[in-house]
């Protein structure tokens, strides 16, 4: 499974891609894998705000049902509103067009860098 | 955590990748390829299950059909040999044992069970047939289960035997031979497509489930035969029926034979309350707002709750998120479904979900 160096991790398996202060976030590929075929997101309006580790929205696949973990805190700025029609980009392309949501931060979380993700996984597997 | 049991096809499944999960005390497989694509196989070409974890249990003896009569809600009487019968097995109030497929051959009658039910049934069929001179017994550890779905199953599966496969009608079933291996070869199935299940030998399953692989089949797991029978709008027990639904609650009235003599366990309950009127009824719905329900959700009209979602899903083939739920009887056209505290409109549609094209 990829995990790409540049980007932070969280244990329940969210990303983070800083720029300035604002975060896009998404699920990693070892996370979609695990779900299976996505079929629905949930997401929150632009302008919630959230603190690290509230839950800001659902991703569903065929069978599961699993929440959103917010990796930092602040006010969403932009969702990825393409997932309502096509939730299978989070399969398809995790870190890329599949990204769920930006937020504007406003307070740090508890992050993994790669590596320290990697390890996570090696310990779940 | 008990061992897992594993059926005879378990290292075949680890070779071919699959995700594999506690369903009922086994180890089995969820999905492959994923749940979508393997639900795809089904609809379009040929897909194989394995649900060698199914229950099989032998009636045998001079009185296994007034055995068989007395446990199940279907006249055994009207099966002919070579005939298998869909049914209901109930407690005196009406409520659900267990949902099951009869079979009668020559000398004994066959009755498969849920996987999750075979130990309570086989106490269930000992206990209401101590009186009678018939012996129950439980063979499902003598049975490995496939089953080829699809609308290129039998094409395929021709390729493997001699037995004339156009010949067994839907619901009925022949002993012969599967690429060599002993088997009895049914025509039913639990996807809403054409197809066989076999019933084979433990040790020739192996074999014959590589050969049907190799021949063009996808395996397919317990993920999409869920997508698969709730568009073909079929109960699963344990969503759909349990012991507090009676098998007229869930729609199944069509494998309930009410007059039937002699009677059989629930009979009476079963007369009162189709007299009286049901208390609940399964209704299939879709999603009308963004969202999908999903067992256990409960269904809303107004500020008052009217029931509950037995099983919902993304369905795969229609591109909807679809359901099954008991409600009160008085619900009609819409309602509300609860997702996550939150009402999203629903409303109610004829079953199946998907009906497959007969050629």
């Amino acid at each position: 499974m990829s995990v790409p160096g540049d980007l932070q991790y969280t244990k329940s398996h969210e990303w983070v891609r800083t720029d300035g202060d604002t975060a896009t976030i998404g699920i990693t590929e070892h996370a979609q894998d695990e779900l299976g075929d996505v079929v629905f997101v949930e997401l929150p309006e632009e302008g919630a705000t959230f603190d690290a580790g509230d839950s800001f929205g659902t991703v569903e696949s065929v069978k599961a049902v699993s929440d959103l973990y917010a990796p930092v805190g602040g006010e969403v700025v932009e969702v990825n509103t393409a997932l309502e029609e096509s939730p299978e980009k989070i399969n398809e392309d995790p870190y890329g067009d599949g990204w769920i949501l930006k937020l504007r931060t406003s307070g740090q979380g508890d992050l993994l860098s790669a590596d320290e993700y990697q390890k996570v996984l090696d310990e779940e597997s | 955590m008990p061992e897992l049991r594993r059926t005879p096809l378990y290292e075949e499944h680890k070779q071919l990748g699959a995700r594999l999960v506690d369903f009922a005390g086994w180890e089995m497989p969820v999905q492959y390829a994923g749940i979508k694509a393997e639900h795809e196989a089904v609809r379009t070409h040929a897909g194989l299950f394995d649900v060698s974890h199914m229950g099989e249990v032998v009636f045998r003896g001079p009185d296994s059909e007034a055995a068989v009569q007395r446990l199940v809600t279907r006249d055994v009487a009207r099966l002919a040999e070579g005939q298998a019968g869909y049914a209901a097995v109930c407690y005196e109030d009406g409520g659900t044992v267990d949902d099951v497929l009869v079979y009668r051959r020559p000398e004994d009658f066959l009755i498969v069970v849920n996987a999750s039910n075979r130990e309570k049934d086989v106490a269930h069929f000992r206990e209401n047939t101590a009186d009678l001179d018939v012996e129950v017994a439980d063979e499902s550890d003598d049975w490995a289960l496939l089953a080829l779905q699809g609308p290129e199953a039998v094409g395929l599966l021709g390729n493997f035997t001699d037995t004339d496969l156009a010949g067994i009608k839907y619901y009925r079933f022949v002993e012969g031979k599967v690429d060599g291996a002993t088997a009895i070869l049914s025509r039913t199935g639990y996807t809403g497509e054409d197809g066989f299940e076999l019933y084979l030998r433990p040790d020739d399953a192996p074999r014959v489930w590589k050969r049907l692989i190799e021949a063009g089949a996808s395996p397919v797991g317990l993920g999409a035969r869920d997508t698969l029978r709730l568009e073909a709008g079929m109960c699963l027990y344990g969503n759909e029926l349990d012991a507090e639904t009676t098998p007229l609650e869930a729609g199944i009235s069509f494998a309930v034979h009410l007059t039937k003599e002699p009677q059989f366990i629930g009979q009476g309950a079963l007369l009162r309350e189709d007299a009286e009127g049901l208390k609940k009824k399964l209704v299939g719905f879709e999603m009308e707002g963004r969202g999908i329900a999903r067992h256990g959700h409960t269904v809303t009209r107004g500020a008052e709750i009217v029931g509950a979602v037995t099983s919902g899903t993304q369905s795969p083939t229609l591109g909807r998120a679809i359901g099954l739920a008991l409600v009160e009887p008085e619900v009609e056209d819409r309602f509300m479904v609860l997702i996550r505290e939150k009402p999203v409109p629903a409303k109610t549609v004829p079953l199946p979900f998907y009906k497959r094209e007969k050629r």
